[in-house]
């Protein structure tokens, strides 16, 4: 058990010297290998935040009901009493097209335009929360809604906010796909590496067979070769996820300002960053793997 | 120790390296396998350390048949064997000390451990105080003391050496041969393929001639 935990750490010592005697190869491979998961994982970074910033705004889908301007009281209040009998609808709220016009004067500096109106330009409103909140109900829901009386306008306030999360989710697909497609690219990288690697060291490798080393003996220190050049070049993707994070901070803060919205660039997370620096490895262990197997596999003993 | 049994070794296309051979080595002996060049010699050393396989025959190491021992095994059988190549096959990359100590890293040996039979095998061969310089910078007769320093420095019971005096000078070879001679007086079996039997004049010799035993 010693022996072994000896001789791994000697493999993966031999190996981070063979690193460091050709920097300027190691460099590239990395800043390679790098730049190639830093893509989607800068990807998976943005996309986390959008999704983040988007739970703020999904409060519960509602349906917001308009009636025409002309619409009396009175109808509204019909309305109301009939959406109540209703099978789909959970709460229904009046909003006053008095109450909206105070609202609308209280914020966003529209009050002297109100103000210079000759009448409350709002309608009655009902805001309806639905009893099922999946998309396709809340549509059938809104059909129904559509065909009462003095009813002018039926939206969906959450449809929107449904698209862009279909929006994100897609993007997310997408970043998996592309981290995918870079990923083989890292196991070519470590693959060709490594490749050389066995090829410059054929002497060292016969002469071990020869003095009666394992199979296990001789790949070892290519298979930490391999896994260490991924961690190292996840590292660098984390730096420069971590970089442009920290670049782009400063100017979302103030775009997401001017909207209004409280809303910070955060870094990618800790378990997920775990999750790149260990994909790295990963990888970079099964194109050592590929690499040993085409390159070593058919010597024979 | 060693014992072939109508071995055949024959490399295609049809090229019999070695032919019927049987012979019998005991523990602790020294014999000489003399012959021409091309008569079967590094073939016969090769079977023993299964670096080739007999197409026919069976050749056992301590009672083993190496011949159909199986891949994994294989390691195992080197480490208790010490081998001398022909070529030397040293490591130009690394000094002395490292080309000594990497069967017993193969081995798994502990450093300080290792570090004290490194220097203990280069004592023997008269290399203490080179341990730090570059084979390339050795004379021909320390590459191959320092060959020998590397085939023993496991302390195998076993020793084969592949033409070890050949390319030396007449003195550098008695040197050598009397290194492999120490070893047989302290009770290792010690096998040399050589065409100069004359420097080990009390072994025994089997001789061989396009494969087969002669005399």
């Amino acid at each position: 058990m010693i022996a072994w935990f000896r001789q791994h750490r000697d493999a993966a010592a031999l190996a981070a010297r063979r690193l460091a005697a050709a920097p300027v190869n190691t460099l590239l491979s990395l800043l390679a290998i790098g730049v190639a998961l830093a893509l989607p994982a800068g990807g998976q970074m943005l996309f986390a935040n959008a999704q983040s910033a988007m739970r703020g705004l999904t409060t519960t889908p509602q349906i917001s009901l308009f009636l025409s301007v002309d619409a009396e009281r009175k109808a509204a209040q019909e309305v109301e009493a009939r959406l109540r009998r209703m099978d789909g609808v959970g709460g229904v709220r009046l909003v006053t097209r008095e109450e909206t016009l105070s609202r609308m004067k209280a914020g966003q500096g529209l009050g002297e335009v109100l103000d210079a109106l000759p009448k409350n330009p709002f309608p009655d409103a009902l805001v309806i929360t639905p009893r099922d909140e999946r998309p396709e109900a809340m549509e059938r829901l809104a059909a129904e809604l559509r065909k009462l009386p003095r009813v002018e306008h039926v939206q969906l306030d959450s449809a929107w906010v449904q698209r862009l999360d279909a929006l994100l989710r897609l993007g997310r697909t997408a970043v998996v796909l592309l981290a995918s497609l870079l990923g083989v690219g890292l196991m070519a990288i470590t693959f060709n590496a490594i490749r050389l690697q066995v090829l410059t060291s054929r002497a060292e490798i016969e002469v071990s067979r020869l003095l009666g080393a394992t199979d296990a003996f001789i790949r070892r220190p290519y298979y930490w070769f391999g896994t260490l050049q991924g961690l190292l070049g996840g590292a660098i993707a984390w730096a420069i996820v971590a970089g442009a994070t920290a670049w782009l901070r400063g100017p979302i803060g103030e775009l997401a300002g001017l909207y209004r919205l409280d809303f910070a660039l955060a870094p990618l997370a800790a378990p997920e960053a775990g999750l790149l620096l260990g994909l790295a490895a990963a990888l970079g262990w099964t194109g050592a793997a590929l690499s040993l197997q085409g390159t070593l596999g058919r010597d024979g003993a | 120790m060693i014992r072939f049994d109508r071995v055949s070794k024959r490399y295609p296309p049809g090229l019999d390296a070695l032919v019927d051979l049987s012979f019998e080595a005991a523990a602790g002996e020294l014999l000489i396998v003399s012959g021409h060049s091309g008569a079967g010699k590094s073939t016969l050393l090769k079977l023993i350390a299964a670096i080739e396989r007999p197409t026919g025959g069976a050749v056992l190491v301590n009672g083993q048949n190496v011949a159909s021992l199986a891949r994994g095994a294989i390691p195992y059988l080197r480490r208790n064997i010490g081998l001398v190549f022909q070529d030397q096959k040293l490591l130009f990359d690394r000094n002395v000390f490292a080309n000594v100590l990497l069967p017993l890293a193969i081995a798994g040996f502990p450093p300080k451990e290792a570090a004290r039979r490194v220097r203990a095998a280069l004592d023997k061969v008269g290399l203490l105080e080179r341990e730090k310089a570059m084979p390339i910078a050795l004379s021909g007769g320390e590459q191959q003391r320092l060959a020998i320093a590397r085939a023993v420095v496991g302390r195998p019971r076993l020793l084969l050496a592949d033409e070890p005096t050949a390319h030396l000078d007449p003195d550098t070879a008695h040197d050598v041969a009397a290194i492999f001679r120490e070893f047989h007086q302290v009770g290792v079996t010690v096998l040399i393929a050589t065409y100069d039997a004359t420097l080990f004049p009390e072994a025994r010799q089997i001789r061989l001639d396009h494969g087969r035993l002669t005399q």
